[in-house]
């Protein structure tokens, strides 16, 4: 099996027993985003020179002994996360000149574990998106079927891990932006509790949902991933100071009793008839693994994207207001005096997608609509925690699909954005209660990737990842590999 | 017809913490533009708050101190607008839930009667930066060390009546703050910001009139000038049959006006809503406790003390205990002399407060130190010292010639008490100016201190001045 394919345990094993360096690993990925990136623009920003040094002293941690999990392993970051003397853009042109004067708590901490960055990952301009096309890159391409978008926010994670670019991936996830594309290019993505990763450095869209997360080709690759980014940071108020646990320790137990809880709210009407057939499939599969299976309500489930809608363009556009033009980013030429400075340095910065959250995010926050929208959204948010907090103490675990249909064709989403925010219906309400919830692939419809979602307790990432593994030990969903990609 | 004025301030009072609200950079003044700014002070990508608990000790400290509720949840939300000063374009402030609420603070008036004044809330925010318009050539430079430093907001209710009213208002919250240690009170530096909410109604009328609010006030002289021009100005205008705008006047030192900000002050709409970032303040009973246990004895209550343990009269005790410092001066110079209290207030308020004016110093700074302070009034107690001389040691003192009986023995300064001396002086000046004594002898009482003035100014001005008159008596009498 090539180097691309091999799990996180399989390279760790080959570089501590000399098998292979780091900077041969390196080299591998660094070759094949070389070759494959041209068509699929995963990467906004590819740093060999940065990869190949990290990677020398990865080899050299190794020689001597001093090697911990990661240490060696290439892997990408969301261009979300701020990197020390790296270009950080966000997937936009605002920020296309910035480069960050410090790391985010996630890259510092996957840095001291020795990880080997190989660039930072295409995505939706400031994560607002669900296909990674409105990136002022250009939109990633899905590795499957170059004609469908990959997902979003975290397009570029998705489709780099799916075509063997890097081997693991950061991703974030505020309204399915891990989970969606994931399901869209069939690997796996977890979206871990509201607070168990820190967001220092990592750049706001909506600060009440944003978590960071792993992505990888398996869920053991994502515990591994995981165990190296969590835990408190004084730095991050909303961290939580929740002990850590060795995430890979209950990977392989047993599911025998395990109850889980089909949201009936999740297979309703606008469900693609294919996709419903292979989380049906998937289902069936945990029952042969010994759960116990059973229907559950979630009653408040539509009003979930109402809701999303509403609280994330109100925190976005707030906390999009420091993109002004005087201190960093992209400031207009020759204003002429200083609304002018603000006024251009936004209208040329942003695209598009942004500027609309911004205005539905000001206009809701609005003197005279406060109540009637945003503290409307609120309420209706603590009725969907609610919904999630009695089914998760009656069920273990709830499944479903991730997102009603498979990646869209490219080009659609962008003449229809509230088909678009539809889409994500089965992921938004997650975030919303601050659950987990993983995307694990579980089959194709359309010959198009398609996710199975299992949304767990709060900081019951553990479990997650353990049901997940199961699945992916008598399934080999997740080893599919497109063929233009192998 | 009679008009009654309205007037609410708003106090906003930086607060003495090490480091600024929600970062670790340096609070301290007057550092080079943008060295005291950090990522987060700059609203970079990527960065978060975090609260620094000791303004929030601070701001529990002075809701205790005004008997206010203190809220055990309060909650900090963002004010958003645009402005270069401005690095996140929102605020972090406290709108519909903050620290404190419902306080009071007690006032004297001039004719010696008090007034309490509701406080309606006081919350934590985070102050904005400065722009800088001189040696930019028309353009403008940004210095952001400010940005994030901690303020208390103090709001006043509308309870003030008079331009007085609210300088003794200001003052006695600019004394609490300085008392409880959470604030510097630095006017000039900005540390200590008073803005003036003004109106005026027709005496008897009930509801408010239209108000303004006054900025830009750096000194509580100013802010009685600033508020009597803007009544005046509020009278003229209704009187002349218009009527009041509401909008923000910036006051004006060199030319004593108030000016409109028009242009400015366009219609805001802050979008207030609780920020994200941050977790609501949980205080517990323990933590309140604990600030409560360390809050120092407050002005009012050390006024008091000063009255009935001192036996002071009002005035001097006020005087004393307006700034922490000087009370602790007074009390242990007091300590030091173990003379009557009167007696150090005299000098305290007197000599020691003159020389300081002249010198622009504050108290803290005073090169007679209360102890050397104490020293000397200890020689004047004990009759070492005539007041004449003890003004000249106390100014040898300020210069730096060491302590009270140092100065005393180095320059033989020393009082004349011996019996004998003095009567040997006195029986040398009558000898002396026959003719005189002959005078008062034929009832020219006059003549009297003329015989004085030449005794003591045979004793080069150290003889006993009780002494000397008793002694000076006795001889013409005999």
């Amino acid at each position: 099996m090539s180097l691309h394919q091999q799990s996180i345990a399989e390279l760790r094993g080959m570089l501590d027993r000399k098998e292979v360096s780091s900077v041969e690993l390196a080299q591998h990925f660094l070759a094949r985003i070389k070759t494959h990136d041209p068509v699929l623009n995963s990467f906004i920003s590819v740093t060999e020179d940065e990869a190949l040094n990290a990677a020398l002293a990865a080899d050299h941690r190794i020689a001597a002994g001093h090697a911990g999990p990661l240490t060696g392993i290439p892997l990408a970051h969301k261009d979300i996360f701020c990197t020390l003397g790296v270009k950080t853009s966000c997937g936009s042109r605002m920020l296309d000149n910035f480069v960050a004067p410090y790391n985010a708590t996630v890259v510092e901490r996957l840095n001291q574990a020795g990880t080997v960055m190989l660039g930072k990952l295409n995505m939706d301009e400031f994560a607002m998106g669900s296909t990674s096309e409105s990136s002022f890159y250009g939109p990633t391409k899905n590795p499957w079927d170059l004609s469908a978008v990959p997902g979003g926010s975290s397009g570029g994670s998705a489709a780099a891990l799916a075509a063997g670019l890097t081997p693991l991936a950061t991703g974030t996830d505020t309204g399915g932006s891990i989970r969606q594309p994931a399901a869209y290019c069939g690997v796996t993505g977890l979206k871990p509790t509201y607070g168990r990763v820190s967001r220092y450095g990592m750049i706001a869209y909506a600060s009440s949902l944003d978590q960071g997360g792993p992505m990888a080709r398996s869920a053991e690759d994502c515990a591994w991933l995981l165990n190296a980014m969590v835990g408190f940071d004084a730095l991050d108020s909303t961290c939580s100071e929740q002990p850590v646990e060795d995430y890979t320790a209950k990977l392989d137990n047993d599911l025998s009793g395990l109850k889980i809880g089909l949201p009936r709210e999740y297979f309703g009407e606008g469900l693609d008839v294919g996709v419903a057939r292979v989380i049906d499939e998937a289902v069936a599969e945990f029952r042969r693994l010994g759960a116990e299976v059973r229907e559950v309500s979630l009653p408040n489930s539509e009003l979930a994207i109402p809701a999303y809608y509403v609280i994330a363009p109100a925190e976005a556009s707030s906390n999009l207001s420091r993109y002004d033009g005087v201190r960093f980013g992209h400031r207009c030429e020759a204003p002429k005096d200083l609304v002018d400075l603000y006024e251009r340095s936004r209208a040329e910065g942003f695209g598009s997608e942004v500027k609309r959250r911004i205005m539905i995010g000001t206009y809701v926050l609005s003197s005279g609509y406060y109540d009637a929208y945003y503290l409307k959204a609120q309420r209706i948010r603590r009725l969907i925690a609610d919904d999630f907090r009695r089914v998760l103490s009656e069920v273990d675990v709830l499944m479903g699909p991730v997102a009603p249909h498979v990646a869209p064709d490219l080009g659609t989403s962008l003449k229809d954005p509230v088909t678009m925010y539809l889409s994500d219906i089965y992921t938004v309400p997650v975030n919303l209660a601050g659950l987990p919830a993983m995307s694990i692939p579980a089959g194709f419809a359309h010959g198009r990737p398609v996710g199975l979602q299992i949304i767990g307790r709060a900081f019951d990432e553990a479990r997650l990842l353990n049901i997940a593994h199961r699945f992916q030990q008598v399934t080999n969903w997740h080893r599919q590999f497109p063929a233009a990609f192998a | 017809m009679q008009w009654e004025t309205v007037i609410g301030l708003e106090i906003h009072a930086q607060l003495a913490t090490k480091s600024k609200i929600f970062s670790g950079a340096s609070t301290a003044f007057g550092a080079e533009p943008n060295t005291q700014a950090c990522a987060v002070d700059l609203g970079l990508p990527g960065v978060l708050p975090v609260l620094n608990a000791e303004a929030v000790r601070c701001a529990v400290m002075f809701g205790l101190a005004i008997g206010a509720d203190v809220n055990r949840r309060s909650i900090f939300a963002r004010k958003n607008y645009f402005y270069p000063d401005l690095p996140k374009g929102y605020q972090i402030s406290q709108y519909e839930q903050p620290i404190v609420m419902r306080g009071q603070m007690e006032i004297e008036l001039e004719d010696g009667s008090s007034k309490v004044v509701g406080i309606t809330r006081a919350h934590l925010e985070e102050d904005a930066g400065k722009l800088l318009h001189e040696d930019f050539h028309g353009m403008s430079g940004i210095d952001l060390n400010r940005a994030g430093i901690p303020l208390l907001e103090i709001v006043s209710e509308p309870d003030m009546r008079s331009a007085k009213e609210a300088v003794a208002y200001a003052k006695a919250i600019h004394s609490l703050v300085r008392y409880l240690g959470i604030c510097d009170g630095n006017m000039q530096e900005g540390s200590f910001r008073v803005d003036a909410n003004v109106s005026v109604r027709p005496k008897g009328q009930r509801e408010f009139g239209s108000r303004t609010e006054i900025k830009n006030v750096n000194s509580f002289r100013f802010l009685e000038r600033a508020i009597n021009f803007e009544i005046e100005r509020q009278i003229d205008v209704i009187e002349g049959g218009g009527s009041v705008v509401q909008e923000t006047r910036l006051y004006d030192p060199d030319r004593d006006e108030t000016r409109s900000m028009r242009g400015k002050e366009e219609a805001h709409d802050y979008r207030y809503f609780p920020d994200p970032d941050l977790l609501p303040v949980i205080l517990d009973e323990g933590f309140i406790e604990s600030v409560r246990a360390s809050l120092p004895e407050l002005p009012t209550e050390k006024k008091r003390r000063f009255i009935t343990h001192y036996g002071l009269p009002a005035y001097d005790a006020a005087f004393l205990t307006a700034d922490r410092a000087l009370a602790d001066y007074f009390e242990e110079a007091l300590k030091v002399a173990g003379c009557e209290p009167k007696l150090v207030a005299n000098w305290v308020m007197g000599d020691v407060s003159a020389a300081l004016n002249k010198a622009g110093l504050e108290i803290g700074a005073c090169p007679v130190t209360a102890a050397m302070l104490g020293g000397l009034l200890k020689r004047i107690a004990d009759h070492t010292l005539s007041g004449k001389l003890a003004k000249e040691v106390f100014e040898a003192m300020w210069a730096g010639e060491g302590d009270a009986d140092v100065i005393i023995e180095h320059k033989g300064l020393k009082q004349i008490t011996d019996e004998s001396v003095i009567e040997a002086l006195v029986d040398g000046v009558l000898a002396q100016f026959p003719a005189q004594v002959e005078e008062f002898r034929s009832g020219k009482d006059k003549v009297f201190g003329f015989l004085v003035g030449q005794a003591m100014k045979a004793a080069k001005g150290k003889a006993n001045p009780a002494q000397l008159n008793a002694v000076l008596k006795k001889r013409l009498e005999d």
